[in-house]
Parts: C-alpha cells; structure tokens; sequence
C-alpha cells in the first residue's frame, strides 16, 4: 500500500544523519553485504570439497 | 514527549551515529600482525606430511588470520586507553574517535567465534581449538592480565604470537608435531629481543602509558642484557629445523647466516648504550628481527612448495 512505502530519507521522522554519516553508513553496508556473500560461497564451496564425490554419487 | 526533550534526543542519536568507515574496522584487524600471522601458519600448514585440499588449507588460513584480527580488535578495545596515551597507537580508530569501543568489542566477539568455528567445520576441532586458545591467551591473559602488571608481559604472552605455526599444522595433520613446536619455539625466544629493541627507543611512551616494559621496570642496561642473552639462544634455535631434517641446507645456510647477523645485532645494542647512537643500533635490530624471522619462515614456506611441485633445494 501506497502509505506504508518508505519515503525519502527527507521526509522521514526521527533521526535524521549528517551526509558524512550516511555516506559511512552505506560503506559499511556495502562491506557486511560484501563479508556474508563470501562468507557463504566459503562455506558452500567448503561443503562440496568435503562431501566430495558424495554430492554426485550419495552412498546408498 | 515535548518537542524540546526530542529535539534533544533526536541531536544526541545523531551525535552518537557511527562515522566508522570499513577501513577503520579493518585497522582494528592490525593487517601487518595479521599477515605475519598468516605467514607463519602457512609455514607450520605446508610442514604437515599430507597437504590438505587447497580450499580447506585456504579456508584454515583465513579462518587463522581473522583469529588473529579478532584478537587485535579485542586488544584494541581494552587497551583503548593507554593507547590514546602513546604516540605509536593514538590515531588507532577508538583513541582517535572513529570508533566506539562497544563497536570494536561486539566485533572481536563475532569474528573471534566465527572464525573458530568456520576453523573446526572446515579442518578440525584440535585445531579450532588451539585457536580459540590463542585468543585467550592473547586478550585475557596477555592484553587483561600481564601486560599492564609485569615486566614478563611480552616474554609468556609472546605464546600467543608464536602458536599460528601449530595451528597451522594442526589444521592441515590433525595434529601437534615436535616440527611444528620447534617453529613456535623460535618465534616465542624472537618475540623478546624485538619488543624490547622497540621498548628502548620507545621506552617514555609506555612509561607515561604506565605499561612496565623491562626497560622502564629494569633499566636500559638490564634490557640489553637481556636481549643478548636471547638472541644467543635464538640463533642455534633457528637451525634446528634443518638440524631436525624437516628444512633443507639452503634453510640451514640462512638460518646459520641470520642468526650471525641478529647476534651481531643484539652484541652492538648492547655496547653502544649511550645517544644517537644506542638509539641506531636499537632501530637496526628492531628491524633486522624482522627481516630475520620472515626470511627463516619464508625459506621454509619456499622450499616446501617446490617440493610439492617435484624440486628441492
């Protein structure tokens, strides 16, 4: 529903941070997206080495 | 709620909004420590006598590293105070006020547990173990304990910095080795002599810190002592990994070579005591002991990846 979309950070109530702060913000976004993609492809790829032949011929 | 008491608050929040930018979290890591700790793992790693799968001996030594930034970051939070004191450290992200010390706490405890346990699914739970030790060791017992209490902080919290080389083996063997031990022996007898070159020349710093580095607790004359002394046991324990088998002549040429020179060194700081001088022959073995340790390390790392490639030295 229309009333419940985010608006813009101008509009919103509350805290409002200095330019500096967001743009800090969205740095640091960007690195903990950045931190859990590889943190799973790590952990994907660490599956696959590990069950090895497993994963395409399962044990009956 | 009045609108004055929010508009208070709401400038309070706005205040206390983090400025810390991705690169200040990665200061907290201490990147340099870090990749000498990498280096040193990568070397107890490649000792082991069946290599691991490149992916979980990558996962190992990144899970090792982020140990070691773990407790750089824990370190950073509790010494946040002295650290604002000293020259060295004061523009480190918590004393220069980039940082907020919760943040860097909550972000040691996460890493910290996320790196042991990535470490234990990845290669095995001995070596998770040894980790989750280091850590300990390093931020209770070294940074909380005797760091601001006994002029033997650096000698017994130098385990810390010299058990990478074991968890590194341990990842790849499941195991500890005596090889693996004879590599942190050398960088725990290393971890005096260049801490306290460093502490001669810097010793003003950690006494208006009140952090008691054997200079300022034993004299000048006592600390170099003291560094000769170990630098006398250091250069024969560098040799023992060729001594011992697992490192080749060209190892035990450099090693034989090094030490030579890191005695020659620590005779000259311990001569020269007075001005510009002491101060130079201080710096020199400050960074010869560097130079020292990553040559020995790298040798070992070098000749042991042409071996698995078919060469040898």
């Amino acid at each position: 529903m229309a009333d419940q979309k985010l608006k813009e950070p101008a509009e919103r109530k509350g805290v409002t941070l200095t330019p500096e702060q967001e743009k800090s913000r969205k740095a640091r976004n960007i690195a903990i997206a950045l931190a859990i993609t590889g943190f799973i492809a790590l952990f994907y790829v660490i599956t696959i080495v590990r069950l090895g032949g497993a994963v395409a011929h399962p044990p009956a | 709620m009045s609108d004055a008491s929010f508009a208070h608050d709401q400038t309070e929040d706005v205040r206390l909004a983090s400025l810390a930018a991705p690169k200040d979290y990665l200061a907290l890591l201490k990147p340099r420590v870090m990749s000498l700790v990498v280096f040193t793992a990568l070397a107890g790693l490649l000792l082991a006598p069946h290599l691991p799968h490149p992916v979980i001996g990558f996962a190992s030594l990144l899970a090792i590293a982020v140990g070691a930034g773990a407790s750089g970051a824990l370190n950073m939070w509790y010494d946040a105070d002295i650290d604002a004191i000293m020259g060295r450290t004061r523009n480190r992200p918590i004393p220069a006020g980039r940082l907020a010390p919760q943040e860097a706490l909550a972000f040691g405890l996460i890493l910290s547990v996320l790196s042991i346990l990535t470490l234990g699914l990845a290669a095995n739970w001995l070596a998770a173990g040894l980790l989750a030790f280091t850590i300990f060791f390093y931020v209770v017992i070294y940074t909380m304990w005797l760091k601001r209490s006994t002029p033997l902080n650096i000698v017994i919290g130098g385990a810390a910095g010299a058990l990478p080389p074991m968890v590194g083996f341990a990842a790849a063997a499941g195991e500890v080795s005596l090889a693996s031990f004879v590599l942190f022996s050398i960088i725990f007898m290393w971890t005096p002599p260049h801490f306290w070159a460093l502490a001669l020349v810097k010793s003003d710093d950690y006494g208006r810190a009140g952090v008691p580095m054997l200079p300022n607790v034993a004299g000048a004359d006592r600390t170099r002592l003291e560094i000769l002394i170990y630098a006398l046991v250091l250069a024969p324990l560098g040799v023992a990994p060729y001594l011992m088998g697992f490192a080749s002549p060209a190892y035990g040429a450099i090693s034989v070579i090094g030490g030579g020179f890191f005695v020659y060194c620590a005779h000259a700081v311990y001569r020269r005591r007075e001005g510009e001088t002491a101060k130079k022959a201080a710096w020199r073995l400050f960074f010869v002991s560097i130079l020292y340790l990553f040559l020995l390390f790298l040798t070992l790392v070098v000749e042991r990846v042409l071996a698995a490639t078919g060469f040898s030295l």
